[in-house]
């Protein structure tokens, strides 16, 4: 591992251009961001300005039309598809706004689920799912369904499924936007915890309440970062 | 790396297959689509089936059937009194207490009212020696007795009895000039002769102004692998113009035309069903896929590979069919296995009567037609949701 910089994600001079019809939208104009080791970055803008492009060009769910994405010592953008899903299996765990369960897997078998991925056998599956939601607060709840959950519990479960694996890297697209105050502050206070455990966040959020518990903010719009120092 | 490849499929399988029931309605249409594909294809080729079984099963290998050269059919054939003798001779004819086991025999169609519409149709009236019986080897009576020489008497074969009207013992049938008493009814164990009547020859003779002439003679070889002496004996004798076949061989000639038509208009009808069929399925699945684009997205987000996203559709699509098909194929079984018909044998153009056979093998045909099916309607299916942009897929869900 290179130990001229403690940067996990380099993200230099990226652009990312979307064609509808003969329509070209520019989503994002040379974008340079990194995030270091550790980091808990919130990710604030307007509706459509990009957020969650970015999110997904960090994690490898689309490619840059230009510029590189570089997360860790690997360019994602040298990556085929079949390397880069293996690659967002070993290092990426995802949050997403509406938990993306499958309805019909019981909690434990949902957070089973990527580490099929893995060389564990069964019965190190059912031991490492069963150590992720205990750590999320959900051992009680292992055999239930999704839809018997409520939507914090849900979330919880989510991100049990996004650290199973233990990634380098956890991205959350808007993890509380679908959640009551109380829930979400639930869900930030266990990412918050994640964070103070080594793992390093993006967060993309529309809520300062949320981003108020990341270490540091960047906004974006047309385009472009804007940072704000850390609170 | 792919340690858990089986695992993962599994998995992604399971849960493809575990969420049909809330896509309840078009995996049924699909299924319900290959059922019909298959029940008419099996039913159909049933047909060609049973109809060549009963057109084979007449014939033994140890009996031999000869015609004049170039004659297909016992219709357009003639021998001469001599040369039936000659034929009788010739080496490779097993000889009973009274000679040689050779029955010449003479062939005429008359018409009779079908039991079902009551309208005419053609049976074959044959007339036969008395060594016939022991010539053909599988000749039984079911009720009655033979008929005998020199009298007005024939006998019936099943299934000419179930399928024409007033072929019961005793009852009397008028042919030509002449009225038959019927003395007795057998079978030949579902063979052709069944759907055939027979009489006396030297009586059927004289009411046909035939004189002394035959269209056939039937030979019992000493031994199947007698044929080639037999066959020789005749083709090679200068005063004959005439050619032996096997009793199998001529049956399936004769069968061959109409099992080979009815097998061509039965694929055809399954094949234009089975694109219907095929394009349900397609339907049904590409449905599928749209409705689980965000479990499929999710799945590749979480780094799942194209392969097991692709036999998952795929599964869930040859699940469907296997499940329409073995319904079908059921259906069929129990519509049409042992259902008695008839039909024309265009060779004589008369009535054949047989039963539909769905076969082992007809039954495993038609399911793995349904297993094609379900491969086809779910592989466009299954590449469009492993090629789907993961990132607009989670974003449209
Ligand atoms: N696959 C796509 N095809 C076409 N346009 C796209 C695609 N993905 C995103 N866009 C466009 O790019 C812009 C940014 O979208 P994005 O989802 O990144 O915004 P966002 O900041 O996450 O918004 P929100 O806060 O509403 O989630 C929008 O105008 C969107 O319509
Ligand atoms: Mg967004």
């Amino acid at each position: 591992m290179s130990a001229e910089s403690s940067d996990l994600v380099r993200i230099e001079h990226v652009t990312k251009t979307f064609h509808r019809g003969s329509e070209e939208i520019h989503v994002l104009s040379g974008l340079d961001l990194t995030v270091a080791r550790g980091e808990f970055l919130a990710l604030m803008g307007p509706s459509g300005s990009g957020k969650s492009t970015l999110l997904n060009l960090i994690g490898g769910l689309d490619r840059a039309t230009s510029g590189s994405v570089i997360i860790e010592n690997d360019r994602l953008d040298e990556l085929d598809d079949r390397q880069l899903a293996a690659w967002r299996a070993r290092h990426v765990g995802f949050v997403f706004q509406f938990y993306n369960l499958m309805p019909v897997l019981t909690a434990q078998k949902n957070v089973e689920l990527p580490l099929l991925l893995t060389h564990l056998n069964r019965r190190e599956r059912r031991e490492h799912a069963e150590i992720a939601l205990n750590a999320v607060g959900l051992s009680h709840r292992l055999n239930h369904f999704p839809r018997t959950l409520s939507g914090g519990e849900q979330q919880r479960v989510g991100i049990a499924r996004a650290i199973v694996t233990d990634p380098t890297l956890l991205l959350c697209d808007e993890p509380t936007g679908d959640l009551d105050r109380k829930s979400g502050d639930e869900v930030l206070s266990l990412l918050q915890s994640l964070q103070e455990n080594g793992k390093t966040i993006i967060m993309v959020t529309h809520d300062p309440h949320a981003s108020a518990r990341a270490s540091r903010t960047v906004h974006l719009d047309k385009g472009q970062l804007s940072t704000t120092g850390p609170e | 790396m792919a340690s858990n490849w089986l695992s993962q499929l599994f998995t992604v399988a399971l849960f493809n297959l575990r969420s049909i029931p809330a896509r309840k309605g078009s995996a049924l249409t699909a299924a319900v689509g290959i059922a019909g594909v298959v029940a008419v294809l099996t039913g159909v080729l049933s047909i060609a089936e049973g109809f060549r079984k009963t057109m084979t099963s007449a014939g033994s290998p140890d009996v031999a059937i000869v015609l004049r050269a170039g004659a297909e059919n016992e219709m357009t054939s003639g021998l001469g009194r001599d040369e039936t003798r000659l034929i009788a001779d010739t080496p490779g004819v097993a000889r009973g207490a009274a000679g040689p086991l050779a029955s010449a025999e003479l062939f005429v169609i008359i018409s009779l009212p079908k039991r079902t519409t009551g309208t005419d149709a053609n049976v074959p009236l044959r007339g036969v020696e008395g060594t016939a019986f022991e010539v053909r080897g599988n000749i039984r009576m079911l009720e009655g007795r033979r008929f005998e020489s020199g009298k007005n008497e024939i006998i019936v074969g099943a299934g000419a009895r179930r399928e024409f009207a007033g072929l019961n013992i005793g009852q009397e049938i008028k042919v030509g000039r002449n009225v038959w008493t019927v003395v007795g009814v057998f079978t030949s164990g579902g063979g052709i002769s069944d759907s055939e009547i027979w009489t006396d020859a030297a009586v059927l003779q004289p009411a046909y102004n035939r004189g002394p002439t035959f269209q056939s003679v039937y030979v019992r070889l000493a031994s199947p692998e007698d044929f080639g002496i037999f066959k020789n004996g005749i083709s090679k004798n200068p005063e004959l113009k005439a050619t032996a076949r096997t009793l199998p061989d001529f049956y399936s000639s004769q069968s061959e035309m109409l099992s080979q038509f009815i097998t061509v208009f039965g694929v055809f009808i399954s094949v234009m069903m089975g694109l219907g069929a095929l394009f349900g399925a397609l339907n049904t699945m590409y449905s599928a896929v749209a409705s689980r684009t965000r479990e499929i997205a999710t799945l590749r987000a979480l780094g799942f590979p194209a392969a097991p996203v692709v036999v998952s559709v795929l599964a869930e699509s040859i699940v469907l069919s296997l499940a329409g098909g073995v319904v079908g194929a059921a259906a069929a079984y129990w519509a049409f296995n042992g259902y008695q018909t008839s039909t024309m044998n265009f060779q004589t153009f008369s009535q054949v009567s047989f039963n539909f056979a769905v076969t082992p093998l007809l039954l495993a045909a038609a399911i793995a037609m349904a297993a094609i099916l379900g491969l086809f309607g779910g592989l466009f299916p299954a590449l469009r949701a492993a090629r789907m942009p993961i990132a607009s897929a989670l974003r449209d869900s």
